[in-house]
């Protein structure tokens, strides 16, 4: 069994949405997330709060972001077990990330720490 | 107290007591010592109180034969003079004669350390289980036995094993440094957590041992709540849960022994004052910042004290055991959530999500999809509570499976 990260792409992470909706959002993830530990192949993940963002670039330097020139970002990623990458993919299909138009779940495999990859 | 029951009482209650100050007295790897002792005293009082009376203060009587027994044995045995005096007369002033602390605050101070001691990271976690009934509750072996389901022989076996860890590792009765307390404890809680669901979930028919092991397991994490440096909010977690479990007692047996499921429960039974106990401890046990899994298990364990269902009891306990299956799977959790989540996206979706489960050699995971397909396909209902008939070993789990074949 294989370890994958599914990692949560936003398309606009300026777009700011009520509190209540954020809360509606928690909750479906959390299930999402309780889906896939109940079949036992949750391994780990986080979510990335957008406020207080900060990119360092070429020559360090700091800008607010990252939503300066790209508006894409990340809002957080989880690791699964998985058989395949097909399954992998099936875990990812059910993030409710996808609700949002222009978002992606990307999937990767996790590189093995036996010098293979 | 009629004398009959006195002395069992007051070996509930002291051998404990007598042991915990002895093995610290002696060291470990004289616990056999200890705890010989501690019975020797009890047979003294065996012998004598039925002939000469019950003595004005028992505990006392108790205290003062455990004394003797213990100063004679340091002064006759030469092999014990050699090994332990040293050891003894290496902590004392010169001159001194052993002397035996019984008193309320060493005996507490005793109790406390033998748990850690015996919940020390080198001992197996079934035999600190073990030794926590024999050495900090005073149970017998044959009562040990009983709720084990098993023989006296096969305990003593275990017990023997257990003693050869604590002695090999050369565990020390002491308390743990500041900064290893919260590690430390870690082992206790498990133990405590397994010790009271040993006797909540023991398929054992003496009710009135198991509570016990229930209310030892209580007595045990109230002492960690009780002593300032190891009153950490996951102790008061712990004790929440087994104060919100322990409510239940009463309605969970039938009349005839036989176990009452929770839908089926009369709430009048449910024990108010551990209820509204649990709470309180609850309550303290949010002061921290670190969420563990005794936390969420008691949340949940306290919505389950409201026996109406709402959306918003199920609503919360569906996110308590997402959370509670993100810090570490177990097959129960994994299907206690499932059925919460038919209570909040209904059967349909919860038999979806039951199928990916991958637990077809366990009865809970059919007795649970029987129950879902109930009132949508009532032929793979049965279906599914005939497999878990057929996979479930013990004769109550096959009674109530059944009673719900019956009732379809």
């Amino acid at each position: 069994m294989d370890e994958y990260i599914l990692i949560f792409r936003h398309e606009d992470g300026t777009k700011v949405a009520s509190p209540e909706q954020i809360q509606v959002w928690m909750k479906q993830t959390m299930d999402w997330i309780g889906g896939i530990a109940a079949q036992n192949k949750f391994v780990s993940g986080t979510g990335l709060p957008f406020d207080g963002a900060k990119v360092v670039g070429h020559n360090n330097v700091v800008t607010n972001g990252p939503f300066g020139d790209i508006k894409e970002t990340i809002g957080g990623f989880i690791i699964v077990k998985a058989d395949s990458v097909d399954e992998a993919v099936e875990f990812a299909k059910g993030s409710p990330v996808l609700q949002g138009d222009g978002n992606t779940v990307e999937v990767r495999k996790i590189a093995k720490r036996d010098g293979t990859h | 107290m009629q004398e009959q029951e006195l002395i069992p009482h007051l070996f509930r209650t002291e051998f404990r007591k007598i042991t915990a100050v002895l093995c610290k007295l002696f060291g470990i790897e004289n616990v056999n010592i200890a705890e010989d002792i501690a019975g020797e005293t009890f047979l003294s009082a065996l012998e004598t109180w039925p002939f000469k009376g019950v003595p004005e203060n028992p505990t006392a009587w108790l205290y003062a034969v455990a004394k003797n027994k213990a100063k004679n044995l340091v002064s006759r045995d030469q092999v014990f003079h050699h090994k332990i005096t040293p050891i003894i007369e290496s902590t004392a002033p010169s001159g001194y004669e052993i002397e035996i602390d019984l008193s309320a605050k060493n005996i507490a101070d005793s109790q406390l350390q033998m748990l850690f001691a015996v919940c020390h990271p080198s001992i197996p976690a079934e035999a600190q289980i073990g030794l926590a009934l024999r050495i900090l509750c005073g149970f017998g072996i044959d009562e040990i036995a009983n709720a084990f389901l098993t023989n006296k022989e096969t305990i003593n076996k275990r017990l023997f094993r257990a003693k050869e860890k604590l002695r090999a590792g050369m565990v020390a009765i002491e308390f743990p440094k500041e900064n290893e307390i919260n590690s430390r404890l870690q082992p206790v809680l498990t133990t405590l957590y397994l010790l009271f669901n040993e006797g909540y979930y023991s398929e054992s028919q003496d009710i009135v041992l198991r509570n016990d092991f229930c209310l030892e397991a209580m007595r045990l994490t109230y002492m960690l709540i009780e002593n300032e440096q190891t009153n950490y909010p996951d102790v008061n977690a712990l004790f929440a849960l087994m104060c919100f479990q322990s409510s239940r007692f009463e309605a969970r047996k039938g009349a005839n022994g036989e176990m009452i499921l929770y839908q089926d429960q009369d709430e009048s039974l449910w024990n108010q004052e551990l209820i509204t106990k649990g709470a309180y401890y609850l309550n303290l046990a949010s002061r921290g910042d670190r969420v563990s899994k005794y936390h969420l298990e008691a949340n949940i364990a306290y919505w389950y004290t409201i026996k109406e269902d709402t959306m918003e009891k199920w609503e919360n306990v569906l996110q308590l055991f997402n959370q509670l299956l993100m810090i570490g799977y177990s097959p129960i959790i994994a299907l206690n959530r499932t059925y919460a989540l038919s209570k909040v996206r209904g059967n349909e979706a919860a038999i979806i999500e039951a199928e990916k489960l991958d637990l077809s050699t366990n009865h809970y995971y059919f007795t649970l999809l029987g129950e879902l397909y109930e009132g949508i396909d009532k032929e793979k209902a049965k279906e599914n509570l005939l497999k878990a008939l057929h996979l479930s070993k013990t004769l109550p789990d096959k009674q109530i499976i059944q009673n719900k074949i019956d009732h379809l």
